[in-house]
């Protein structure tokens, strides 16, 4: 034998399946609701996308190849991924600073800072966004009304309350402290559950069609990109968990916070000794779940690989915790969404999950 | 109805190109180099010397120990040397050389093909027979068969397990042992029932081999107690484990064995050499080998005299493709890189397959990005990711805190990362310390 061949220990052969190729399909799984989010918003939802994309991608080279001098892994479409969902984060009509901002805050300090794809704790795009809904608190929260390709792409601050307007779930919040019931706010604002679920509402780029993201999570479903232990954990406790409240606590009643803690509106009722009042709204758990870009999270964002648990039963814990602090934050906090938080916060907790929850080991005794 | 293993496993591609050549014969090699360690345990003991005449089924090694086993001269002539030989991994080992001339076999072994149902021998002299004739798995792991037939005192066996998964991709020999010898493989059965004392024997067979299914219960109808059970197809299925798992919903305890619940495990092959010692005073000196690869002229299953040098077979098979960029001794999932084509076939070898070069070069290694898919895929409910990190730093007592001797390399782990990672060499470095340290505290 005169030619060289190649010794190496076993298995000598791979699935095939690679870095690109699973960020590839989560982009695919993404285009859906990429594509209504156009058609609501127009050229200033391709502006957007492309714009937290590129700076993304750039952002992530130029750390790679000049600050950490590590090789340059942009082409692992790792970069893309956080690109698009960042920009299916923001509301449309943001001026370019504040996205390049964002992008550098979710790929300088979400991902780099950690040593890059693998090792970062929190999910960058969650870091970025985040970021920019503490500083620009009035920018973030405004969601131009959707008028296809009339919306304009770039709205200037003058005219920001002029052509904006507020989620569903800001709807309701700022509805229950003036005093309405539910249906009432909804019947005022004409919103029906076809338009929560075509996408016919107020919201961040991505979050808007329950429909188109469901087709994303078949998507990544069907080429295994992910199981379905995370999303469907995420929703079925938010879907559980409204539903308790709701059966409680229907509309209009409040809860009385008084010297003794919490106490549910059927239990008492009164405004007597209370130290102070806080509005509680239950829309029910299907509006929950359409809303405030939950599926967006629950599908796209708390799946992330990086930043979620090993294995299934931790996935499913994630999952169930995602929902709870979702609903706790929506229902009890100041902030109208939750989602965000929730997945960060977990994100937080998943080493510790890690350290903790095994798989079933075979044979164990 | 359809069963399979609940935890992990992995779908590579079949490949398996030989299924419908059928078990050719050779003329034989020139000369054969026969390794004093061919099976798990003890090397044997060379009992020949330099110019000794042996003959076809001569006991030319003597087991030296329980876990050890005897080996006889595949074929007649003159015993050359005895020397160091390279094994598959190039380490050199302790081997017989035999220069080969004519074929006079030992008067004892009855070479007519005629089936032979009546066990005249008791269950002692049974695996007192086994021992004698050098019978060791078929299936890889070489484990000496007469230990195994010996169920220890304290356990008793409750089922006879028959291994005819063959869950590696592109080797087909059991396949084609299956389809041709499956009568003898029935008397087999009987017989290694009665050394085991048990009344139930079931045979598992991947659904990828619909004929081997059909024939096989055709040939077991007569039996008692004997049965099929179909499997879907998932690899690791033809580990141990896996397939009791799989057929009797019961799971060997970590560091247990089979017996501890009540399962033995043999591979058809093995149960094939058994009937021919029991039934035809034949010792095992030779054995099915299937020779394939995606470029090879012929895929084949061969019947090859133990001691071959692969080469040969390559050669029968249509030659070495010009591209060939590794040799594998066994299945893509869990064979050795052999590094030459000189290495003889041993009893363990169920394959050699051949890869182009393209194929033969792993991917490039890219960071874990934690997608959890080896965690998935491991059929023993481990964390490869995280072993291979603990390996990679040689943390031993986390590992073995982390169950690593658990593994049983099957390699589904590597064979999924989309991250290409090394997994498996790096829990292989791990468990080797790890086990060594075990060892060293008893
Ligand atoms: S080689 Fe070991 S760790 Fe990897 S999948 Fe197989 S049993 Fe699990
Ligand atoms: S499959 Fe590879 S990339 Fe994924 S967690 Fe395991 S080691 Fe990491």
């Amino acid at each position: 034998m005169d030619k060289l061949i190649t010794v190496s220990p076993s298995p000598h052969v791979h699935s095939g399946q690679s870095v690109s190729k699973l960020m590839y399909w989560v982009i695919i799984a993404m285009l859906p609701a990429f594509a209504v989010s156009v058609y609501f918003f127009g050229i200033g939802a391709i502006y957007l996308t492309l714009l937290s994309v590129a700076s993304c991608v750039f952002f992530e080279y130029i750390i790679q190849k000049y600050l950490l001098k590590t090789p340059v892994r942009t082409s692992d479409g790792s970069a893309i991924v956080t690109g698009m969902l960042l920009a299916f984060n923001l509301p449309s009509g943001l001026p370019p600073f504040i996205v390049i901002v964002g992008a550098l805050v979710a790929i300088g300090i979400g991902k780099m800072t950690f040593g890059g794809l693998g090792n970062n704790p929190f999910n960058p795009a969650l870091v970025g966004r985040v970021f920019l809904l503490l500083s620009f608190p009035t920018r973030m929260t405004k969601y131009p009304v959707a008028e296809g390709f009339g919306t304009p792409m770039i709205i200037p601050s003058e005219a920001l309350d002029a052509s904006t307007g507020a989620t569903p779930l800001g709807i309701i919040k700022e509805g229950i402290k003036s005093g309405d019931g539910i249906g009432q706010i909804l019947q005022s604002e004409g919103l029906s559950y076809t338009d929560l679920f075509t996408g016919n509402i107020g919201g961040s780029l991505g979050e808007i069609a329950a429909s188109a993201l469901l087709i994303g999570f078949a998507i990544l479903l069907i080429k295994k990109v992910i199981t379905w232990h995370i999303p469907v954990s995420v929703m079925g406790t938010v879907l559980i968990f409204t539903g308790i409240l709701w059966l409680f606590g229907f509309e209009g009643h409040q809860i009385v916070l008084d010297r003794t803690g919490i106490s549910l509106p059927l239990l008492q009722y009164t405004d007597k000794n209370t130290l102070e009042l806080v509005p509680f709204h239950m829309a029910d758990p299907l509006f929950h779940l359409l809303t405030g870009g939950l599926i967006l999270g629950a599908v796209f964002m708390a799946t992330d690989y990086v930043t979620s648990p090993m294995t299934s039963k931790g996935q499913l814990i994630f999952g169930v915790g995602i929902g709870i602090i979702t609903v706790l934050i929506r229902v009890f906090g100041a902030y109208p969404e939750g989602v965000s938080f929730a997945i960060l916060i977990m994100n937080g907790f998943t080493p510790l999950i890690n350290r903790y929850v095994k798989p079933r080991r075979f044979g164990k005794i | 109805m359809l069963k399979t293993f609940k935890t992990g496993g992995v779908h590579p591609p079949e490949n398996k190109l030989s299924s419908k050549a059928g078990i050719a014969s050779l003329p034989l090699p020139k000369t054969v180099v026969i390794p004093l360690s061919q099976h798990l345990g003890v090397p044997s003991k060379a009992i020949v010397c330099k110019g000794d005449i042996v003959k076809t089924g001569q006991l030319i090694a003597q087991s030296e120990g329980f876990v050890s086993a005897n080996i006889h001269s595949p074929v007649s002539g003159v015993v050359t040397k005895i020397d160091k030989t390279p094994d598959t991994g190039g380490y050199k080992k302790d081997a017989i050389f035999i220069d080969v001339q004519g074929d006079e076999w030992i008067e004892t072994i009855d070479r007519s093909t005629e089936l032979n149902k009546t066990i005249n021998l008791t269950q002692g002299e049974i695996v007192k027979k086994i021992a004698e004739f050098g019978i060791v798995g078929l299936g890889g792991a070489t484990f000496p068969a007469h230990v195994k037939a010996s169920v220890p005192k304290g356990k008793t066996a409750e089922y006879l397990i028959i291994n005819g998964v063959e869950c590696e991709p592109y080797l087909t020999s059991d396949h084609a042992l299956m389809l041709e010898k499956a009568e003898e493989i029935c008397v087999g059965i009987e017989i290694m029932k009665k050394a085991i004392g048990v009344s139930k024997a079931i045979i598992g067979i991947e659904n990828n081999k619909p004929d081997a299914i059909d024939t096989m219960k055709r040939a077991s109808t007569g039996y008692q107690g004997t049965s099929v059970q179909a499997l879907k197809v998932k690899y690791p299925q033809g580990g141990e484990k896996q397939l009791i798992k799989a057929i009797l919903n019961r799971e060997v305890p970590s560091g247990g064995l089979p017996i501890d619940i009540g399962a033995v495990v043999f591979n058809v092959g093995s149960i094939f050499a058994v009937y021919e010692a029991i039934q035809k005073n034949k010792p095992l000196f030779e054995r099915v080998v299937t020779v394939t690869g995606k470029e090879i002229a012929k895929p084949s299953n061969f019947k090859v005299r133990i001691g071959t040098p692969i080469s040969y077979l390559i050669d029968l098979a249509g030659g070495m493709p010009e591209n060939t960029g590794k040799i594998i001794y066994g299945g893509p999932m869990m064979g050795k890189a052999a590094i030459n084509t000189e290495i003889p076939v041993v009893k363990g070898c169920s394959g050699i397959l051949l890869v182009s070069s393209g194929e033969s070069c792993r991917k490039a290694i890219e960071p874990c990005m934690r997608c959890s898919k080896c965690v998935s895929a491991c059929p023993m409910g481990l964390e490869p990711y995280l072993l291979a990190v603990l390996g990679e730093k040689s943390m031993f007592d986390r590992l073995e805190a982390e169950k690593v001797m658990d593994c049983i390399e099957c390699g589904s782990c590597s064979y999924t990362c989309p991250s290409g990672r090394p997994l498996l060499d790096y829990i292989r470095y791990g468990k080797t310390n790890v086990g060594k340290i075990i060892r060293a505290r008893k």
